[in-house]
């Protein structure tokens, strides 16, 4: 196991370089040229030099990527193309800190409801529920977020004042009652964005959970548990749950990647400014350094979660880490 | 164990793997209802864009302002856009472009590349193996769509350019036309090549230990022989598979590309920068058939594709 471990985070370092590297490059492969990015108006020869050596721009490609790298690695990540005079990690880290607050939420309530969906539809199986349950989740996780957010957002905020249109405002804001006592509540902010963010991610959880439910459910032990006489509650909660919760977990990280890519389009719609809207904000305005930072923190934080998932499986699975290619 | 692509013609054995593993997959695919109606679903859509040159009532570009932003009717089934154009042509030619960038990533990416590489990392092991898979890995790590944006938005520009370029070399006048097509094809294929890469991988590390492999091995067999003359066909049950999964994943892509303007450009018609157009909860309040009808092609399309890869993996999985 240490072993597979210490290979994997080997590893590591490697697929990050490669990563920036290559989205270094594309970024530089472009059309418009960070540089005539950076001079706005201006077209000035002299100008456009100064800004190329101000921005360490001249000289090749890997002696541009060699200088950015360095400063990276010291948390430098440089300064914005189009918010002058703001470093890329005070922009960036504010709202870093929105977006993980968000998916956070996000992914606790895509398990702390899909995982009992899934269980009550292997529960039901060879029912009417169970097949309904699965094909309901299922239509609702094949609507894109594009499509399904308008009507949704006309509906709770225009229609119904359920909801604000849009926006962000923390995490816990106060509810008074009669102007003195002080409740707090989840910001209403947060209800259509998490809406939207976990609705679409019941259908994986829950099929899984049901899947794994339904094999476990089949093993001896549990014939074993039926055989002495215990109650079908007790061999469905202590017998057949916490086995088949063990490969559930390991689905944490792909959901969260599912998460993070459907933020891109809920923080745009919904003007959350987080890390996703930001990104293609930046993508559109061909903001270079904030780019490569955005691209660089989700790309790490994938790898890192990627990481996880597999060295969970090999917890699990003792055959993952035995590896595949022995044979040579 | 030798289930050959197209039915088999020995039938003297009654057992079913004889019949052919297409036959018989068929036949299990036709008992399931949902599977069916999702198949004539999917079907329908694509045969509305192939035929969208025939079949649409007005040409996709045809403005008509002073017909603009009308509700269905009887001369435009499913009503006008905001420069007067239908709703209904724009729709099917949107499934048009749909098709064609699908089915085009789906044989490069999913079917050539995914099926080869998958292939050879799994046969031959050792540091082969290894490079593909750390290349998967790292295409696969990168996250998806701010990548998408990025590579499209560079990479745009320079095809149309090498497009035009083409043009005036060959005379033939279409490349710069379908220029955008091409971007977000390449762009595409190269994500999408991991996924069936990984599973092809997975199930050519249990086949090679396999006697009949052993045994071509042991005859003397090329390793390109072995690839495609023993591993190939046992393995031709998943791409089913990646067919109705390629063909779900690439349509959303498509259309969330385009939504962010730097998939396939206009005129060309897209449910992307249809359901783009129609966006916004204000829209949705005063004309909400601008999404309602690019989005139910949409959602209906992806829905289908869902229920159908169930049915293939559950028939796959009782194999």
């Amino acid at each position: 196991m240490t072993g597979y471990v210490i290979r994997r985070l080997a590893i590591l370092p490697l697929t990050l370089f490669v990563v920036s590297f290559l989205t270094f490059t594309v970024a530089r492969f472009g059309p418009g040229d960070p540089v005539t990015v950076a001079a706005g108006q201006v077209r000035d020869p002299e100008v456009l030099q100064r800004i190329r050596e101000e921005r360490g721009l001249d000289g090749s490609i890997v002696q541009q990527y060699q200088r950015w790298m360095g400063r990276a690695l010291q948390g430098d990540f440089g300064e914005s193309f189009i918010q002058r005079g703001f470093s890329v990690r005070e922009l960036v880290v504010p709202k870093m800190l929105v977006s993980a607050q968000l998916n956070i939420l996000a992914i606790f309530f895509v398990f702390a409801i899909g995982v009992p969906l899934g269980l009550l539809a292997a529960w039901f199986q060879g029912r009417w529920l169970d097949p309904f349950i699965i094909s309901t989740l299922l239509f609702l996780s094949a609507i894109p977020v594009l499509v399904i957010l308008p009507p949704i957002q006309w509906l709770l905020a225009v229609q119904f004042h359920i909801v604000p249109v849009g926006g962000w405002d923390g995490l816990i804001s106060i509810y008074w009652i009669a102007g003195v006592i002080a409740i707090p509540i989840p910001d209403p902010h947060l209800y259509l964005p998490l809406l939207v963010m976990t609705v679409p991610g019941f259908s994986g959880v829950a099929r899984l959970v049901r899947i794994t439910a339904l094999q476990v459910s089949r093993e001896d032990y549990v014939r074993t548990a039926r055989a002495k006489g215990l109650e079908e509650s007790t061999v469905a909660l202590r017998h057949v749950l916490p086995n088949a919760m063990l490969p559930v977990v390991t689905a944490i990280g792909l959901s969260l990647a599912g998460i993070v890519e459907g933020a891109y389009f809920t923080e745009t719609l919904l003007g959350i400014p987080g890390i996703g809207a930001f990104t293609f904000e930046s993508v559109r305005s061909r903001d270079y350094d904030v780019i490569l930072a955005t691209t660089l923190i989700v790309a790490f934080f994938f790898i890192v979660m990627n990481l996880l998932t597999d060295l969970a499986y090999a917890r699990i699975d003792p055959r993952v880490r035995l590896g595949a290619g022995n044979r040579t | 164990m030798t289930a050959a692509a197209p039915a088999a013609p020995a039938s003297e054995a009654p057992s079913i793997p004889a019949k052919g593993a297409v036959a018989h997959f068929w036949e299990r695919l036709r008992k399931k209802k949902l599977a069916m109606l999702s198949l004539i679903v999917i079907t329908t859509i694509y045969a509305g864009g192939i035929l969208a040159p025939w079949i649409a009532p007005y040409p996709y570009s045809e403005q008509r302002i002073e017909n603009a932003l009308q509700g269905p009717s009887r001369q435009h089934l499913l009503g006008t856009d905001r420069l007067g154009r239908d709703m209904l042509s724009r729709s099917l030619y949107s499934a048009r472009t749909t098709l064609v960038v699908s089915v085009a990533v789906l044989v490069s990416g999913s079917l050539v590349i995914g099926n080869g590489l998958g292939l050879i990392a799994g046969y031959r092991g050792g540091w082969v193996d290894a490079a593909i898979m750390r290349v998967g890995e790292v295409l696969s790590s990168l996250p998806g769509l701010p990548m998408l944006v990025l590579v499209n938005a560079a990479l745009g520009p320079r095809v149309a350019e090498w497009g035009g370029w083409l043009d005036r070399a060959t005379g033939i006048g279409l490349f710069k036309d379908f220029s955008s097509y091409l971007t977000v094809f390449m762009v595409l294929s190269l994500f999408f090549w991991v996924g069936t890469a990984r599973y092809v991988r997975s199930l050519v590390l249990q086949l090679r230990e396999r006697e009949f492999i052993l045994a071509a091995q042991a005859l003397g067999a090329s390793t390109p022989r072995i690839l495609v003359y023993h591993l190939l066909p046992n393995i031709a049950f998943i791409v089913v598979l990646q067919v109705s999964a390629t063909l779900g994943s690439v349509a959303g892509t498509e259309v969330a590309l385009t939504w962010f303007g730097v998939g396939v450009q206009p005129p060309t018609p897209s449910f992307g920068a249809m359901i783009f157009e129609g966006s916004g909860a204000r829209t949705f309040q005063s004309q909400p058939h601008l999404l309602l009808v690019p989005g139910l092609f949409v959602s209906s399309l992806l829905f289908a594709f869902a229920l159908l890869g169930d049915a293939i993996n559950d028939i796959i999985r009782d194999r």
